[in-house]
This record gives structure tokens, sequence and C-alpha cells, in this order.
């Protein structure tokens, strides 16, 4: 009877080692953060890429060539592979650094416009990318299109020479402080038989007449959130992304890029350091924090294992959904262990240390299993991938 | 990086012939299953990473890992991990000349004068099976013949031979114990026992998954049942984890060896993440297969058993993570994320 077990999917490719090149590049990014933190230029924190916007160091970043690493040099950037780019993008979030104002168009945009882009497009924006003075924002959810993206209401409607949007969208981080978005709309009517058919992307400065910002406060108080409202806001035709009508292919295959990178597992890493901190040179909790990093050292490989797929030119949908549910469940699981064994409260108004750390962490991590899709969704993606539906 | 290709292509070869051999031999019988190792011994599969000298066909660590993974899969009742990984690799570094037939091995304390030992070495993986059962005492590695020894059948929770080894006699051979092999005879016990581990994660989901397909309540298959679906969904999150935990510690210990802190770690965290994943799978494969997959009548216990045995074997999940815990601790804050990019 077991002869004939099930075959099952690729849950998780094979193993990737990073190429022995990238030992140097890690290296150089460690010194440069153990400079940065020695200045005090900024305080390590959780969750940095939401909520760590700091431009000085975003173009200290692209003067180093730590931005726009897989962007070809006639863009601006500096064609390494996305491997190098992993390993800059790891040492980054381990170290609570504010990656924020460059997070979305370099992790993104930048990948996105070259391959949905026009020449004019990526001449235009990727050079500004690279050197970290560019920001972009993503506009997909709205008001009643959250899980669901073809409940997506904006609507661009052709007029002379372009398109005029009018609708609104929501949890848009960093709409206040970027230069542009991609923003997903309707070209056409909603059609019940294929839900997902007429939404298209465009880039849209946020600076057009017609766009307004206003502010949506997180649970901390801070503002990274927004609602974007278009009033009939003027999109010229060069500004299409890509196809118009293949929006939601489009923004699906960059799925597995945006899964399964180190972001969704080291949004609480600076928590653990602070907790390994404070038990350092204690005895009884070895069992506890040893569990952590045993998950935490397996999530890396899986990432890694996706990323090297990605790399040679595969799409892992299945395994990034894995490593994302699985990591955003690991995020939460540090404030629990957290809690467990250090018995000091959480204060949002301490400057750093543990308190800090674990208020932040706590207020943030419900954002973590829903962002980039929830993860009852990615559940759905994993069983479907299973043959259950 | 040139080689990786023709690896990935080598390794999905024997992929595809261990999963045949193992396939073809899969019962729900208990006890060694000769046939299926006079098959392993004629494939090559037997000894895989042992020397030429020693018998072995030179495979590495990962391929071994891909064997093992499909003898977990397929409940192969054969002393795989103790006759290539550990008991092999033992009496090759000793110098001892290797005895055929499957073999066991056991680290323990005996009393050794010249060549005469005495003591008594509990839990020993399929003793009464083995052609040659391999120790490794503080000092010495010796060889016990089994017809000089008095076996006392016991077992794990899967019925797998766990038997009492009394010895108080001549042993076949005593060498001294090579510089560190304690410590790699752990490592490599619980980097086998992982690979088995991820290898019954899977094939327990696989088994859910079939039968959450077949099984009809309320009218349709149970596995159109959301609440079915995202439990399945959980139980595969938790095999990829094993999955890539355990081939990851292959590819360290087959890259920088056993002696490398880096092998050390991996090890120890695949261990653990396996033992982790073998609780959840083994729960969910149950509460899917409902009060059939309870009883002797199915197949699902020829992999839910074993996880639940071997998960506590070679070093139990709580046992590596203290032993990880210890290491993160002692490095303190700053050394923590060095460790985990190690």
């Amino acid at each position: 009877m077991t002869a004939t077990v099930h075959r099952l999917p690729e849950l998780v490719p094979p193993p990737t080692e990073l190429p022995a090149r990238t030992a140097a590049l890690r290296a150089d990014v460690r010194a440069f953060l153990a400079e940065e933190r020695a200045a005090g230029r900024w305080t390590p924190r959780p969750d940095v890429w939401l909520s760590g916007w700091d431009e000085r160091f975003s173009r200290e970043l692209g003067r180093r060539g730590w931005l726009g690493m897989t962007i070809p040099k006639e863009y601006g950037g500096h064609g390494a592979s996305a491997l190098d780019r992993y390993v800059v993008t790891e040492e980054l979030l381990a170290a609570g650094a504010p990656v924020a104002a460059h997070w979305i168009a370099d992790r993104q945009i930048g990948p996105t416009l070259l391959r949905f882009g026009t020449e004019e497009q990526r001449q235009r924006f990727l050079p500004g990318i690279a050197k970290g003075e560019v920001y972009f924002g993503i506009g997909m959810s709205e008001p009643d299109a959250g899980s669901d993206l073809a409940g997506v209401r904006t609507k661009a409607e052709r007029v002379d020479g372009g398109w005029e949007l009018t609708g609104t969208k929501v949890w848009t981080s960093g709409a206040h402080r970027a230069h542009a978005f991609f923003a997903l709309a309707r070209t056409s009517p909603r059609d019940e038989k294929n839900r997902h058919a007429g939404l298209s992307q465009f880039i849209v400065l946020l600076d057009s007449p017609g766009v307004q910002i206003r502010p949506i406060p997180l649970l901390t108080g801070a503002h990274h959130f927004n609602e974007v409202v278009f009033d009939r806001v003027f999109v010229p035709d060069d500004m299409v992304l890509g196809e118009i009508g293949a929006g939601w292919k489009q923004v699906t295959s960059e799925l597995a890029f945006e899964r399964s990178g180190p972001e969704r597992f080291l949004s609480t890493f600076p928590l653990l350091v602070a907790l390994v901190g404070e038990l350092a040179g204690t005895s009884g909790a070895e069992r506890e924090v040893g569990g952590l990093v045993a998950r935490l050292w397996t999530l890396r490989r899986m990432s890694l294992a996706v990323a090297g797929a990605l790399e040679s030119g595969e799409a892992p949908e299945l395994a990034a959904a894995v490593v994302k549910e699985l990591g955003t469940r690991y995020e939460n699981e540090v404030i629990d262990v957290a809690r467990l064994l250090v018995s000091i409260p959480p204060d949002p108004g301490a400057e750093s240390g543990f308190a800090r750390l674990l208020a932040d962490a706590v207020l943030h991590a419900p954002g973590f299993t829903l962002r980039g899709g929830t993860n009852e969704v990615l559940r759905g993606i994993v069983a479907r991938g299973l043959g259950l539906r | 990086m040139t080689g990786a290709g023709m690896t990935t292509s080598v390794n999905a070869e024997l992929q595809e012939l261990a999963e045949s051999i193992f396939g073809d031999a899969a019962s729900g019988d208990t006890g060694f299953d000769a046939a299926l190792w006079r098959t392993l011994e004629e494939t090559g599969l037997a000894r895989l990473t042992l020397p030429a000298a020693a018998g072995g066909s030179e495979g590495t660590l990962e391929d071994s890992a891909v064997v093992l993974a499909a003898a977990g899969a397929h409940a192969a009742r054969v002393p795989l991990v103790e006759t290539d990984l550990v008991g092999g690799w033992l009496l090759h570094a000793a110098g001892v000349p290797l005895p055929d037939g499957p073999l066991t091995a056991a680290a323990g304390s005996l009393e050794v004068d010249g060549t005469t030992v005495r003591g008594q070495l509990r839990r020993v993986p399929w003793a009464r099976a083995a052609a040659g059962v391999v120790v490794l005492t503080d000092a010495h590695v010796v060889l016990l013949d089994p017809g000089a020894v008095e076996v006392t059948e016991g077992t794990n929770v899967a019925e797998e031979p766990r038997d009492t080894v009394s010895v108080d006699g001549p042993a076949a051979a005593v060498a001294p114990a090579p510089e560190g092999a304690a410590a790699e005879l752990r490592l490599r016990a619980a980097l086998g026992r992982a690979q088995l581990l991820a290898g019954a994660a899977r094939a327990a989901l696989s088994a859910s998954v079939r039968y959450a397909g077949e099984r009809v309540q309320f009218g349709r298959p149970i596995a159109k049942f959301q609440a079915v679906q995202q439990q399945l969904a959980l139980a595969a999150g938790e095999v990829a984890a094993a999955s890539a935990a355990a081939s990851a510690a292959a590819r360290a210990a087959a890259d920088t060896g056993f002696a490398a802190p880096s092998t050390r770690f991996a090890v120890a965290a695949a261990k653990s993440r396996t033992g982790e994943a073998a609780g959840a799978v083994a729960r969910i494969a149950h509460q899917v297969h409902g009060a059939i997959g309870f009883t002797r009548e199915h197949d699902l216990r020829l992999w839910t058993t074993r996880l639940w045995a071997w998960r506590d074997e070679d070093g139990s999940d709580a046992d590596w993570n203290r032993e990880l815990g210890a290491t993160v601790l002692a490095a303190g804050p700053d050394g923590l994320w060095p460790l985990i990019t190690g």
C-alpha cells in the first residue's frame, strides 16, 4: 500500500549556497552598519521596512552600490545577482537599519520596471532608485479590495493622450513621502466570469493634480500608512505600466519575489537580539532560545532556497507562500518567547532597549500576517498547490 | 557552482532509484527486511557514503540524504543510518575491517581489557539483525560479533528493534577511538535521523492529502472544506521546513565536514526542526484521517509512529535546542546573527 504514495509538489527547492564572493560583500555591509551604529545615526528597530524612513541612509546605501543591485549598469544599477542583493538585504534587516524609504522601490519597482516598463520609464526611474533618491509606494488595496483584489474599484477612463483615474487606495505605506506609486485600476468593467480581467497598472506621480494624501495612523500613532484619493487624476499614456488589461498577471508575477525574502521572518529579529542580550550569562532559558534559533536558521535556508530557484529562472510560488506563512508566524513567536523569558513590560516611551523593542514589535505584529497576502490566503494557495482545491 | 546542475540531476536519478526500491519493499510488517537489505547491498545503497576500501559507493552526504528521505517515506525496515553513516564510518575511521551485512552502532561505556569487553548497552537499534555491533566507548572502538553477545529484545513506539546488548567476553576487534569520534558520531546519527524524519513527514502529509480527497462527509470530499485545507497547508509548511532543514544540514556536512562549528549548528538545528515538525505533522495527519488512522488497519501509523519515535532518538528537539541555546547565549547578542549566517 505504501508503494503508491501520493506524489506531492515541490514544497521547497533544493538548498542554495551563497556564492563565495558574497562573503566580502557581507563583511563590507557589516562594517558599514557597525560604523553607523557606533556614530549613533540610528537605533535598531523592529519592522524597519515599514517604519524606518531615513533618506540620508538610503542615499548612503545608493552611494555604496547597495541599492538597485540587480538593475543593469546601463540604467545606473550594478548588474549583480539576486543572491548578492539577498546578502545586503538580510544584513540591513538583521541590524534593524532604517530601510523603509527605498524598500519598495528597490525590492519590486526596479524589477517590475525591468520586466514590464518601457525604455523611457526605465531611463526615467531606475537610476534614481539605484542612487537611493527615488522612492515608490504600492497602490493595490482599497476600502473594498483587500485579500480579494478583483474588488478594485478605482477607475481609469480613456481621455485624450492618456487616462483619468478616480478612486481611493488605502494602507499605502510612505505615500506622503514617496515620489510615485504603482496604482492598480479598472480599465474595463468587472466581469464575474473573469474576475481578474480588465485591471491595469499605472505609474502615478504623487504630486499630480487631483491626488490627495491623508494619514492613517498605526497602532503606535506613527504615520506610515495613507489613504490616497484620486479625483480625475490625469496619467499620460507613457506612464501606463505594461499592457492595459494585464494588471493582474503583472501583479501576481512578482509575488514569489515579494513573499519569500528575509523581510518575511526578520521583522522582530532586533527583539531577539535584545532578548539574547537580556539573557546572556544566565542559564535556564537555553531550550526556548535554541528553539527560536533552530526555526530561524531553517526559515533562512528555505528563503535562500527560493532565492536560488528564482535566480535560476524558476517561479516557485508555492514555496514562496510557504516561507511567508511560516516566517510571519515566526515573527510573532519571537514576541511570545521574549515575554515568556523576560519580565519587562513593553514601553513605547523608552528610547531603546528590550522594553522599547518589545513595544514596537507587539504593536506592529498584527501587520506581519496580513500584508502581502494574509496567512489564510497563503494557506489557500498552498492547499491549491497540494491539489485540494 | 558549475557542479550544481549535475549534482541535481544525479540526485534526481538516485531519488528515483531509492523511491522504487523502498516503494517495492514497503509493507506493514515489523522486523528486519532481509530482502530489501539484499537489494540495497546489490545497488550499492547499503554503504553509500563509505569509501571503496570499506566496500562503499563513495557517495556524498547529500546523496545519503536523498536515499534516507526515501527510506523514511516508505517506512523501510533496515538499519541504513546505523550501517552506513555511523557504524561503518566508525569502524573505517578506526582502521577496523568491516564485516559483511547490516551493522548497528552505539555509544556507551564498556569495560575494555585487551580484547575482552564487559558491559551492557541499552536501546541499540536493530541489534538482533546486525552482523556486527559497533560500539564507541570513552577510549575505544569495539566491534562485537552478534554470536558473542546476549540480545534482549525491545522496541520503540514504531515497533522498530531497540534491543539491550549484554557482553562479557572477547570482542571481534578493539581499536583506539579516533579523535573527536564521540562528537562526530552524535552528529552523524542526528543528521541521518533528521533525513528519515523529513521523509516520513512528507509521506504522512501525502497520505493525508490523498485520504482527504477520498473521504466523503456531508456530501463532499473533506478536502473541499476550508478548515481541512488550512490544516493540511499548515502540515505542508512543517514538511517543507523539515525537508529544508535536513537537506541544508546534509549540504553543510558535505561541504565543510562535521568538525566545523557551522555544521554542528546546522545539524542541531535540523534535528530540532525535523523533530518539531514531526509532532505537528503527525497530529494533523491523524486529525484528517479520523478514527481509521488511529487503528492498526490503516497504514498511517507506519509514518506517524516513526515520527513519534524518531523525534526523540539521537537527541530530541529539546536536547538539541538546549545545545543551540547555550551556543547562542555564550556568543551574546552581537554573536547571534553571525551564527545564523555562519
